[in-house]
């Protein structure tokens, strides 16, 4: 059973898994871009930063696993795409940076830049976060400019294995319609579970500021569902990066990613089941007033529909990475994964995921057993 | 195709320099402080105290501050690996690659999940259950640093692991190896020099408490548990930096050279206590390595620790390049142009097997690789190009090694002092000065302690089989000078938000009522 097939797949849809974790978990991101749009006075400022700030380190840890993940399972994934599309990768981290201080420092007495500033250091990240995250996947299935040859590694003067072509390193991503659109998609989405995360935890006490959140959900609802249509509708017609299973020679396939939900169909109805339930999420909250439990179905059916959306990336013969200079240098799941070893090691490792799942959703509950209303932050000594 | 310039190399490895330093500046400080912590929280717990809750509190809000910048330049770092060291993690990330999953994985969450319920679980968890959770995050931390130095230690002597010709890239052959005595020694001692670093902390602000006459009750109470807490990690310091060294004698001796300024190699070798290294010295030239030196008066130190024979032979920069010495392992040393040749006989027979392989003649193709199958571990020296690039820097090496057993010393002798003092230092100004200053000594002692370990691996990525030339990202100089001086602002910036925010809240004390 535990084949080096098996456990690429395997590995492919753990990956996929922890990037869906990470999508729904930028719900953070996406309630720091509408702080400024949402609090009027300090209050509400505050209150809307105390809600987030206890989730932050979620967000940033899911990224750091999922960057060890792939390092682990996929490392030519790793070294392609960090190295290549660098000032994309150095624009998001540096956006991270900027986000991890800035809940601990904003209010703390002493605190030289002042709280503004920290302020709009959570806006960049919100926005930048999304947006770059929502393109870098996008060329998924658009392609990259870049070219592997491993046997480079015995060239004396220039060993080299994988070299990107062009000198915007990653940022030419952003200037093709189609990455963007995921690249709007994922940032309205992020606003959206925001949006129903503040109606889940925000006291009803605080009427004015959850009417503003209600108007703000349908504007932001309605954008998030015609890009993500768009960039759906836009993949599933376009070609797609297809493998030999025999050769291993990657070649265009017409409608593949449609066609690799169509000859999966366990992925294909996990697929439209978590659509639905995004939508019932927010459909539920937007027309059953008094309705707070929309950021838990939307919540799950976002990790679904993108694990699913990865997966069809990369399973069934499919470049997951796929180099548009060269299409033989594309990075699969045989080429670029790491040894029946490591894997096999790994695989017994990310059992330990369901116990990890376990003590996050426990703390969770603990802090968060009843809503959050501005008397109890300040009433907390270590608020934010 | 353009040759790798060296610039770029140098770039790159200041990146990553500046990058691990400044991480390195509030790692130590969570690892020691969080250990703080959970002592003072357990005592409050068994006490009842209040006063130790008061202390408690204090002394985690100074962790807190320094926490979130010290995952702020982690982030960075992991990442670096990939943007800047495109080779290395093709190369080796079979390998490199399952340490940082299984942090994420094991350690990341567990620090992260319970950090939030150290701070905002006050009033939501019983006595008991805050104590659970205080324990869980700081051990979250300190398991993210064992696989951290796991991954590095793999990075000085890559056990458990082999050149794979059909993959061509190291694969890892058994997961236990990788997590060899070098992996343990590293962790060990990256950890209670931490707890050192965070008991100097602890102890070096109570005396300005001290100093001030306020809050002389807790800074009393914090010096006792600095102090002993600072006394059991400094002795444990200098125990796993012997049995560090000994790792380091037997698969680096490169390092050990220039750790001691040691050209040529002799038997009874003595330790040096101190000295000035002669610039104009050069493996090649027959000029003294020092100006002035002194050495321990106890014959044949360095021979002992390294071996525990006093009469042992210790090679020297020269030894390692002309090789024909025996190793501690009985072998005899080959030279450095015998290693060279033989890895440039793995790299032909690595491109002969890819054509091979590639014309589906796997036959021809294995049997190119067995003829040359005991070179293939120097394959990484068919990448260097003359002896001199085999010798790290030197001076650099050696005075961050004295410099930090130099620290080591004081530190052993403010944490004795302390505690033979700890009735009487409320009066003893002398000694509350000595311990302020000794702050900036211990993060000083710290970064030494890296440098001597990173510095002194050059030139290597991977000790042995990768070397940095050949491990470094297709980049434009440009590029990575621009993302240098990015991060150089951006963490000059936060690392000033960050002392200034730090020193307010200690000059703000502890809330004693």
């Amino acid at each position: 059973m535990m084949t080096l097939s098996f456990l690429q797949n395997y590995w492919w849809f753990i990956v996929s898994l922890l990037g869906g974790i990470l999508v729904f978990l930028l719900f953070v991101q996406g309630g720091q871009s509408l702080i400024f749009q949402l609090a009027k006075n300090t209050d509400e400022r505050k209150l809307l930063v105390n809600v987030l700030g206890r989730k932050w380190g979620f967000t940033y840890t899911t990224l750091a696993t999922f960057g060890g993940g792939f390092f682990a399972s996929f490392p030519l994934f790793y070294s392609t795409s960090f190295s290549g599309a660098i000032y994309v990768w150095m624009l998001l981290l540096l956006c991270f940076v900027l986000q991890a201080v800035s809940y601990e420092y904003m209010d703390k007495p002493g605190n030289i830049f002042g709280a503004k500033t920290y302020q709009i250091f959570l806006f960049i990240n919100g926005l930048l976060a999304t947006v770059l995250i929502g393109t870098a996947v996008a060329t998924f299935y658009t392609g990259s400019d870049f070219t592997v040859n491993k046997i480079n590694l015995t060239d004396l003067g220039a060993p080299t294995v994988s070299v990107w072509n062009s000198a915007w390193h990653g940022i030419e991503a952003a200037f093709n319609v189609h990455n963007l659109c995921l690249g709007v998609t994922i940032f309205f989405l992020a606003r959206t579970l925001a949006l129903l995360y503040f109606i889940n935890r925000i006291s009803a006490k605080h009427e004015t500021i959850l009417a503003r959140v209600r108007k703000q959900l349908w504007i932001n609802a309605i954008i998030f569902v015609v890009f993500f249509l768009a960039f759906v509708i836009w993949t599933f017609l376009s070609k797609g990066f297809a493998v030999n299973p025999d050769t291993q020679e990657v070649f265009m396939q017409p409608f593949k990613y449609f066609l690799n939900l169509w000859q999966m169909p366990v992925v294909l109805i996990f697929f439209l089941l978590g659509v639905v339930a995004v939508l019932y999420g927010i459909g539920i909250t937007l027309f059953c007033k008094g309705n707070r439990r929309g950021i838990w179905f939307a919540g799950v059916g976002t990790v679904v529909t993108v694990a699913c959306l990865l997966l069809i990336a990369g399973w069934n013969n499919t470049a997951f990475y796929p180099a548009t200079p060269d299409l033989q240098s594309s990075l699969t799941l045989k080429n670029a994964s790491s040894s029946l070893t490591t894997l096999k090691t790994m695989f017994f490792v990310s059992f330990l995921v369901p116990f990890v799942l376990a003590y996050i959703f426990w703390a969770w509950r603990v802090l968060e057993k009843k809503q959050t209303d501005i008397a109890e932050v300040k009433s907390e000594e270590d608020d934010y | 195709m353009e040759l790798l310039n060296a610039s770029l190399v140098e770039w790159s490895r200041a990146q990553f320099a500046m990058t691990a330093a400044y991480h390195w500046l509030f790692v130590p400080l969570t690892l020691g402080l969080g250990l703080i912590v959970c002592i003072m929280e357990s005592i409050y717990v068994k006490s009842g105290d209040e006063k130790w809750k008061h202390a408690t509190k204090f002394w985690m809000t100074v962790f807190g501050i320094n926490f979130a910048i010290g995952v702020a330049t982690g982030l960075i770092l992991e990442f670096e690996f990939g943007t800047n060291w495109s080779n290395y993690s093709w190369l080796v990330g079979d390998i490199f690659g399952a340490p940082l999953a299984i942090e994420g994985i094991l350690a990341f969450f567990l620090e992260a999940t319970f950090l939030s319920l150290m701070f905002f679980g006050w009033k939501k968890l019983s006595k008991g259950g805050h104590l659970a959770a205080t324990w869980l995050c700081v051990i979250g931390a300190t398991i993210s640093a064992f696989w951290i130095l796991t991954a590095n230690a793999w990075m000085q002597y890559p056990a458990g692991s082999h050149l794979v010709a059909a993959s061509q890239r190291m694969e890892m052959t058994n997961f236990w190896d990788v997590l060899s005595p070098v992996a343990f020694n590293k962790f060990f001692h990256a950890v209670v020099s931490s707890w050192v670093l965070g008991a100097t902390f602890v102890l070096g602000v109570s005396c300005w408490f001290l100093l001030k006459k306020r809050n002389v009750a807790f800074a009393l109470k914090s010096v006792k548990i600095a102090s002993i807490v600072g006394l059991v990690a400094i002795v444990l310091t200098i125990l796993t930096g012997h049995s560090s060294a000994r790792e380091v004698a037997a698969k680096q001796p490169m390092k050990l050279a220039a750790m001691e300024g040691l050209y040529d190699g002799t038997t009874n070798a003595k330790l040096v206590a101190f000295g000035i290294i002669n610039p104009s010295k050069t493996y090649d030239n027959k000029e003294n390595p020092f100006i002035f030196k002194i050495d321990v008066p106890i014959p044949g130190f360095l021979s002992w620790i390294a071996t525990y024979d006093s009469k042992s032979f210790i090679p020297g920069v020269n030894d390692i390049l002309n090789g024909g010495y025996t190793q501690f392992d009985g072998t005899q040393a080959l030279s450095f142009a015998e290693k060279q040749a033989r890895g440039i006989a793995a790299n032909s027979a690595l491109k002969q097997f890819s054509i091979f392989y590639n014309q589906k003649d796997t036959v021809s193709a294995n049997a190119v690789w067995a003829e040359q199958a005991e070179n293939t571990k120097y394959f990484g020296y068919s990448h260097i190009d003359k002896a001199a690039d085999m010798i790290p820097n030197v001076p650099l090496v050696f005075y961050s090694f004295h410099i930090m057993v130099l620290l080591g010393g004081l530190f052993l002798l403010l944490f004795i002092v302390a505690l033979i003092m700890k009735g009487k230092i409320e009066k003893a100004k002398w000694l509350q000065i000595i311990a302020l200053i000794c702050i900036p000594l211990a993060y000083l002692c710290s970064q030494m302690g890296w440098v001597v370990t990173e510095v002194g691996r050059y030139p290597w990525a991977i000790n042995e089989v990768l070397p940095l030339n050949a491990a470094v990202s297709k980049l434009a100089t440009g590029s990575v000078q621009l993302t240098f001086f990015l991060f150089l602002v951006l963490f000059t910036a936060l690392l000033i938000a960050e002392v200034t925010i730090m020193v307010k809240q200690i000059r703000k004390g502890p809330q004693e009522n």
